[in-house]
């Protein structure tokens, strides 16, 4: 378990030594988002009733911080290790695959959580938010961070060079949460576009977050959790075959 | 294509064993393989009776590795590097080991600085220390001294010395052949992924290079006579020729066969 523990902490350790850059920043850009939009589309935006749509923003800005840096630290994490060479210090010591996983994801989840305080704590100020269902909040929370750490894994492992954990993002995660109805309700939508966020699973996170604050969402809790619970197991299982085949970390 | 086939071999315990090639040979290759970072194709290897895939956590426990290229984590001081190499191998509370290893590897007053900060020889320092942190029995160095100076690698080879004297199995490549020839009791040769000579370094130099003695004879008069001997005797009677001659001798150089010859024969290469 030292092992575990060790590679943990040094993750941590890692991104904390650089807050400035991996949470300051991150929050930083959040409530610009939403100074913006709730100025700019609060009269245009319809969404659940009696609700402002600064106030519907917030959760969604906050997931999304949560899953951008949750992926985010396991990829650059790796992807720097794997570029500097110095990723040898973690495959040289007896760590199992197991525990490698468990200290990258978890601490991707430290990292999206504390951004995701940080963005809460800033904007909770701009509105009136109240958490309806704390706990359906903090599950969303956890698995979204977690799915995404054990995205950010799967593909620091599996990029070369820092371009394609940019292309991996900019061209997957950055349009996948921006259209995942962080800024809008999906009932809003063109039908067509409708049954387009419906595929899209971080729609689910934002959606299942959501619904721990208000205890009103597009689709109904227990299915966007199912939802995530499988995406998990999928993307955790994906991980776990590269590690313990050694897949482009050990030739 | 192989890096490396039908390589076998067995170091024993405590033995300063040595690893040569030229580049391309697969040194770095064999030892990836023995430290768990390649898969073999084919073939086993094990440390201290621990299968590398198998008991990889029993494998790496026993060995300790510095890697040939100079990386460091730049988040973090030598302090805190040595800490989490200790925490990776299950030790907690290492300080007092880790105090003494930065002593022995001049390291003392670098502990609190942060690794970008260090010149290369002293990230190489540190690379040594964060190989030592667990106390392996087994020992690896590749290439440790590309690029260093000669203080530092002095201060070096007399520590791993030390380690080899307190019962630490070494294993070494090195590009210098003089300090394979000075350390290593026993030496394997690779060329092309396959081993060119296993033996004592002492066996290989007698039976590769006992005719390549030579002998230059500097004479008063200026002129120079070079000496292919075989022995001391045949010395003697060389120059005993040569004062016949007229020669009045002025200086003598003895070119001593070493194990750059041996390389260069087996290797097929000319200097």
């Amino acid at each position: 378990m030292t092992s575990f523990w060790t590679l943990f902490y040094k993750e941590i350790l890692r991104f904390w030594k650089v807050a400035f850059q991996t949470v300051a920043g991150p929050v930083l850009t959040a409530v610009l988002f939403l100074l913006i939009f709730a100025q700019a589309l609060s009269d245009h935006v319809r969404v659940y009733e009696g609700v402002r749509y600064a106030t519907f923003l917030v959760p969604g800005l906050v997931m999304m911080s949560i899953l951008q840096n949750a992926f985010a630290n396991s990829s650059s994490s790796l992807i720097q290790s794997k570029v500097t060479g110095n990723i040898v210090f973690v495959l040289l010591p007896p760590i199992s695959y197991l525990e490698f996983f468990a200290a990258y994801v978890l601490a991707s989840v430290v990292r999206g959580l504390v951004v995701g305080l940080g963005v809460l704590a800033v904007t909770v100020w701009f509105v009136d938010l109240r958490l309806a269902l704390p706990l359906w909040t903090l599950a969303f929370a956890v698995l979204g961070a977690a799915l995404l750490g054990a995205l950010g894994l799967v593909a620091g492992i599996w990029a070369d060079k820092f371009d394609q954990i940019a292309a991996f993002q900019n061209f997957v995660v950055m349009p996948l949460t921006f259209l995942s109805g962080v800024f809008y309700s999906v009932h809003s939508l063109p039908p067509v576009w409708q049954a387009l966020s419906h595929a899209n699973p971080f729609f689910y996170m934002i959606d299942g977050f959501r619904y721990g604050f208000f205890g009103a969402s597009d689709v109904a809790p227990a299915i966007s959790l199912a939802v995530m619970v499988v995406s998990l197991a999928i993307v955790s299982a994906g991980a776990l075959w590269m590690l313990a085949s050694g897949y482009k970390l050990r030739h | 294509m192989h890096a490396l086939a039908g390589v076998s071999l067995e170091v024993e315990q405590g033995e300063f064993f040595g690893l040569l090639g030229p580049n391309g040979a697969g040194k770095t290759t064999l030892i990836s393989i023995i430290a768990g970072l390649a898969r073999p194709t084919r073939g086993t290897v094990s440390v201290l009776g621990a299968d590398v895939t198998a008991d990889y956590r029993q494998a790496r426990r026993m060995l300790g590795v510095v890697p040939q290229e100079l990386v460091f984590d730049p988040f973090f001081t030598v302090r805190e590097t040595l800490r989490i190499q200790s925490g990776y191998f299950g030790i907690r509370g290492n300080d007092a080991w880790i105090d003494e290893v930065m002593h022995h590897l001049d390291l003392d007053g670098k502990a609190d600085a942060n690794m970008r900060s260090l010149s290369g020889g002293m990230k190489r320092r540190v690379l040594v220390a964060q190989a030592l942190v667990h106390k392996p029995p087994v020992i690896v160095l590749d290439e440790p001294t590309a690029g260093v100076d000669v203080e530092l690698r002095q201060g070096l080879w007399q520590f791993v010395s030390r380690l080899n004297r307190d019962g630490h199995t070494i294993v070494l490549t090195t590009h210098y052949l003089e300090e394979a020839e000075l350390y290593c009791n026993r030496i394997a040769l690779l060329k092309a992924g396959r081993i060119a000579a296993l033996d004592s370094t002492r066996n290989l130099l007698a039976s590769f290079s006992g005719s390549r003695t030579t002998a230059r004879v500097m004479a008063r008069d200026g002129s120079q006579h070079v000496l292919q001997i075989e022995g001391y005797e045949q010395l003697e009677r060389e120059l005993a020729r040569l004062r016949l001659q007229g020669v009045e001798i002025a200086d003598i150089e003895l070119e001593r066969p070493d194990l750059e010859d041996v390389f260069l024969r087996l290797t097929g290469r000319t200097p």
